[in-house]
């Protein structure tokens, strides 16, 4: 009987795509079947609407080991047989029903991605978005979230170092969690997803499976945020401890030579794991229900394959090794039971018992349609980009100290201190700069003189005047960040927001965005390894700005060589490095959305500059001659010298001496730009290579003394200044 | 010197303890499994930060029942070193072997953040390289870590010269703002009346290096080297 109007919307089918599995299994799927193709078909898992954009990605490059799609995550080479594994994932759509354990389980799924593949995860970051915390719903969510990424990631004794928080009215209906994890390992202990050898068994570890999380896949992250408020069931429960137990275990099982591959059950739960892990290794599954440990009474097949219950791994052992794994797992206190084998037709049978209840082809179950949609520009998008600067007032000079310290306390500006202080960003003992302190968390390698840098960025504003510009932007702002802790950006992972793909100008956003990406990473060197889209995020038809976050991983050869954003000592001397450009880098800047109300105005920058800019900074910092080094982005030069001062303790004194519009100077967001200062003995070598490298070189004044002093519009105590920045949420 | 590094299932910090005694204080280190009962021939037991057990319950209430404890408990009455961290302190708490409970924090949050210890008591096994009034520079990360005990308890602390530690400024200052989580009078560190077991809320095993902020806490771990 062929499925109803009601069977196809619970797991976000068309009716068109139920006919080709018709067509493709020569008959009507069973329910189950149809549960499994649901699941598998979705945005979530097979990235139908976003499989062909994704395509125009960069992924290979001299430290790429492992790219997008072939693992759990992207793996890059670091040398002396060292690797690095990381890979961003949203949780948004559940963080929105259920604040705390959305996150948390968003955390527990990023997590498992990384260990699964034989990696010991040891960073975490995030990148979060919300509406303004004037609202209380936004304020509980974002307690909810914070809460729920501490009590998880926290108890996992895994550091989270950096990140970043931004708010918006777009985001009100719809928050954005995107949560990342970097685990490293040796090159050997790589273990891979796939099943394979017929013979060898599929075994289930770690958690009893329950009802939970039902249709997270299909129901939640396939629909828009106002249609699933009654799908709070769809939500998992996460457990830490369970997770803890699972890390430890699965990294002494990975050094066994006991197995042959590894997955987690994450979105789809059982169905994903083992159907992917099949076509990975080209191999069939013969699974049995009936051998699945359930949390409750009177599960169905369907219910089994297709729970989402958390800290759950399918492992696929060698045969003749089961007692081996299995008394592992029971030293770590964790159930693990075979449910079935790995078969050479290619086939996925799934039994309850004796009852064959699913028999459906691998590749078919795998393989969904590839949907194409003709990008169409917005016309609004016209208005959007136009800045006519008469209409905007510019400030006087003697309220330049009064807006610097309103941008200061705003939310998108302001220190994150109350929420980073939440999470455990030093277990490890590995953390070199701790969050607050610079553009990026640094990480030293241990037993080597190396160190990493890991990084989140994302500005929606900009993609969403400029979708274009604003792609290119978030990967260079990621590689600034990194450059100005003097690494060298090695490799992104990337996880990109959008609304309904299924609109011609969502996807139109999409598809400039990808293109502004890749040609940013094509020209900063720094391939995508991994990543993950969220799509429908919108509420009552209002898609959120495009967001696409960009996690960036960059290497510090020398560790003693690195650099912070804080000014150090007295008689400096401060530079700004870039060009400041014109007025119209007052567009879609923080100063013209909060002092003016408005978002409009595009934002420009050539890449050629950036990377110039990023040779000089790795360049001047790998010398030793920079004493700090800080990225000039939100809230424009005079945010940056004053965030430079706060974080060092540090006063300023100096003369920007400024001859167009004051606003302009001072909280334009002009690109590629960085805030440097250096002891007064080196500036001559700075200078050289400034000439050398053709990067603008601009001397502010110098820093020291307990003020901040820009002659002639303002003169503040750094304390005031760290009030302001510290009162902002 | 070697020491003895127990794990139960859900610590985190078992890790950090063995990188700081053993890489950057060269001495011996081994991890005893929570299930067992001989402690190898160690000089000194940690007890490491983590959440033992998932801490569902209440911090440290399982793993005090863990059948390593006894064996703990036997060898803190022979009067040799026992230390516990954050979970570790919980945990020594739990079972007996030090007075008084770890709280929620007063803020109801998870603090991680450097502190600044203000060294009360040089004169205990863990503190004999300390100078007198010497402020150390440790984080603390925990949710959980409010000290709090009854009157009578509190004053034979105080009046025994069982406090080790309390949160003050850099300068040494014992102030509220100074107090991360609501411990009564700062306190962020004990020694039981014999003066073998210490528990403490910061992570020592953290401060092992410049390259990581601080290197205060080696001279807890050397001041326990010098006394075995």
């Amino acid at each position: 009987m062929p499925a109803s109007k009601e069977q196809l919307e619970e797991i976000a089918l068309s009716r068109k795509e139920y006919n080709l599995i018709v067509s493709k299994l020569g008959r009507e799927p069973t329910e189950v079947e149809l549960g499994m193709f649901g699941s598998l078909w979705s945005e979530h898992c097979g990235y139908k609407h976003s499989k062909a954009l994704l395509k125009r990605f960069p992924t290979s490059g001299k430290y790429v080991l492992i790219k997008p799609g072939e693992e759990n995550a992207g793996v890059i080479d670091i040398g002396d047989g060292q690797v690095i594994g990381f890979k961003i994932e949203s949780h948004n759509h559940p963080s929105y029903i259920e604040p705390y354990q959305g996150a948390a389980t968003g955390v527990g799924g990023i997590v498992r991605d990384i260990f699964t593949m034989g990696l010991r995860p040891i960073a975490l970051s995030n990148s979060l978005r919300f509406g303004p915390m004037s609202d209380p719903h936004n304020r509980y969510l974002m307690g909810g979230v914070v809460g729920g990424i501490a009590g998880y990631g926290n108890c996992l004794g895994i550091a989270d170092v950096c990140g970043e928080i931004y708010f918006d009215d777009c985001y009100s209906g719809n928050p954005l969690v995107n949560a990342l994890c970097l685990g490293i390992g040796r090159v050997e202990d790589l273990t891979r997803a796939r099943a394979s050898g017929a013979g060898n068994l599929v075994m289930l570890v770690g958690a009893d499976t329950g009802r939970d999380g039902l249709h997270g896949a299909s129901g939640l992250a396939s629909r828009t945020f106002e249609e699933q408020r009654e799908l709070r069931s769809a939500v998992q429960v996460g457990n830490p401890f369970m997770e803890k137990l699972l890390i430890e275990a699965c990294l002494e099982l990975t050094r066994t030579g006991w197995i042959v591959g590894l997955q987690d059950c994450g979105a789809a739960g059982l169905t994903s794991a083992a159907i992917e892990a099949a076509d990975k290794g080209d191999s069939g599954l013969d699974i049995d229900v009936a051998r699945v440990p359930r949390r409750e009474k009177g599960m169905t097949p369907y219910e089994v394959m297709l729970s989402e219950s958390q800290e759950r791994m399918v492992v696929i052992v060698k045969k003749g090794y089961e007692d081996r794994v299995r008394s592992l797992f029971d030293r770590w206190g964790l159930h693990s039971d075979i449910i079935g084998n790995v078969t050479d037709d290619g086939m996925a049978t799934i039994r309850d018992g004796e009852k064959v209840v699913a028999h459906a082809s691998v590749k078919y179950l795998n393989n969904p349609p590839v949907y194409r949609f003709r990008p169409k520009r917005p016309s609004w998008l016209d208005d959007l980009q136009e800045l006519d600067l008469k209409k905007i007032k510019d400030i006087a000079p003697k309220d330049a100290g009064k807006t610097l310290l309103r941008l200061l306390a705003a939310p998108n500006i302001c220190s994150k201190r109350q929420v980073f202080r939440q999470y455990d960003h030093q277990v490890g003992n590995n953390s070199v700069v701790l969050p607050g302190d610079g553009d990026a968390a640094v990480l030293r390698i241990q037993e080597t003189t190396k160190a990493y840098t890991l990084v989140t960025d994302g500005n929606g504003r900009y993609c969403y005047v400029n979708p274009l510009a604003g792609g290119v932007i978030a990967v260079a702002e990621a590689a600034r960040n990194t450059a100005c802790m003097g690494a060298r950006p090695m490799a992104i992972t990337n996880c990109l927001n959008f609304g309904n793909p299924e609109r011609n100008d969502v996807m139109y956003q999409m598809h400039q965005c990808i293109q502004g990406m890749s040609q940013a990473c094509r020209k900063l060197k720094t391939p995508v390894v991994s990543g993950n889209v969220s799509l429908y995020n919108e509420t009552r038809g209002v898609a959120i700005f495009p967001t696409p976050v960009v996690g960036m991983v960059g290497l510090i050869k020398d560790i003693k060589r690195h650099c912070t954003a804080g000014f150090k000592g007295e008689g400096d001397v401060v530079f700004l490095l870039g060009d400041p450009g014109d007025d119209r880098t007052l567009g879609s800047s923080e100063y013209l959305a909060l002092v003016h109300g408005e978002i409009r105005g595009t934002q420009s920058i050539d890449l050629r500059a950036e990377k110039n800019l990023h040779d000089i900074l790795i360049r001047a910092i790998g010398r030793g001659l920079l004493r700090s080094a800080h990225d000039c982005s939100d809230g424009g030069l005079a945010v940056t010298l004053a965030e430079s001062c706060i974080i060092g303790g540090i006063g300023f004194k100096g003369d920007l001496s400024i001859y167009g519009r004051l606003d302009t100077a001072l909280f334009g967001e002009a690109q590629s730009r960085a805030v440097v200062s250096i002891g007064a003995g080196s500036v001559r070598r700075l200078e050289e290579m400034a000439y050398k490298y053709g990067v603008p070189l601009k001397r502010l004044g110098t820093s020291g003394g307990v003020r901040f002093v820009l002659r002639g519009l303002a003169d503040l105590p750094v304390n005031d200044l760290a009030k302001a920045w510290h009162s902002g949420i | 010197m070697k020491f003895g590094i127990v794990v139960f299932p859900g610590t985190w910090s078992d890790r950090d303890c063995y990188y700081s005694v053993h890489n950057i204080c060269g001495q011996d280190a081994v991890f005893i499994w929570h299930k067992e009962t001989d402690l190898a021939g160690c000089d000194c037991i940690i007890l490491p930060g983590g959440f033992s057990y998932g801490d569902y319950l209440r911090t440290g209430a399982i793993a005090r029942f863990s059948p390593v404890m006894e064996s703990v408990a036997d060898f803190s009455k022979k009067g040799r070193p026992v230390i516990g961290i954050c979970n570790g302190f919980q945990v020594l708490c739990e079972a007996n072997l030090l007075p008084g409970v770890l709280r929620q924090n007063e803020h109801l949050q998870y603090r991680c953040q450097w502190t600044y210890l203000k060294t009360e008591n040089n004169a205990t096994p863990f503190t004999n390289k300390c100078k007198k009034g010497q402020v150390l520079k440790i984080p603390i990360s925990h949710y959980e870590g409010r000290y709090y005990a009854g009157d009578d308890v509190i004053k034979g602390l105080e009046d025994d010269g069982r406090i080790a530690f309390r949160y003050g400024t850099p300068g040494g200052d014992i102030t509220a703002a100074a107090n991360p989580n609501g411990a009564l009078n700062n306190i962020a560190g004990i020694i039981n009346k014999q003066g073998n077991v210490l528990g403490m809320m910061p992570h020592p095993e953290r401060s092992c290096e410049d390259i990581l902020g601080s290197t205060d806490g080696n001279i807890i771990w050397e001041s326990i080297i010098a006394g075995v």
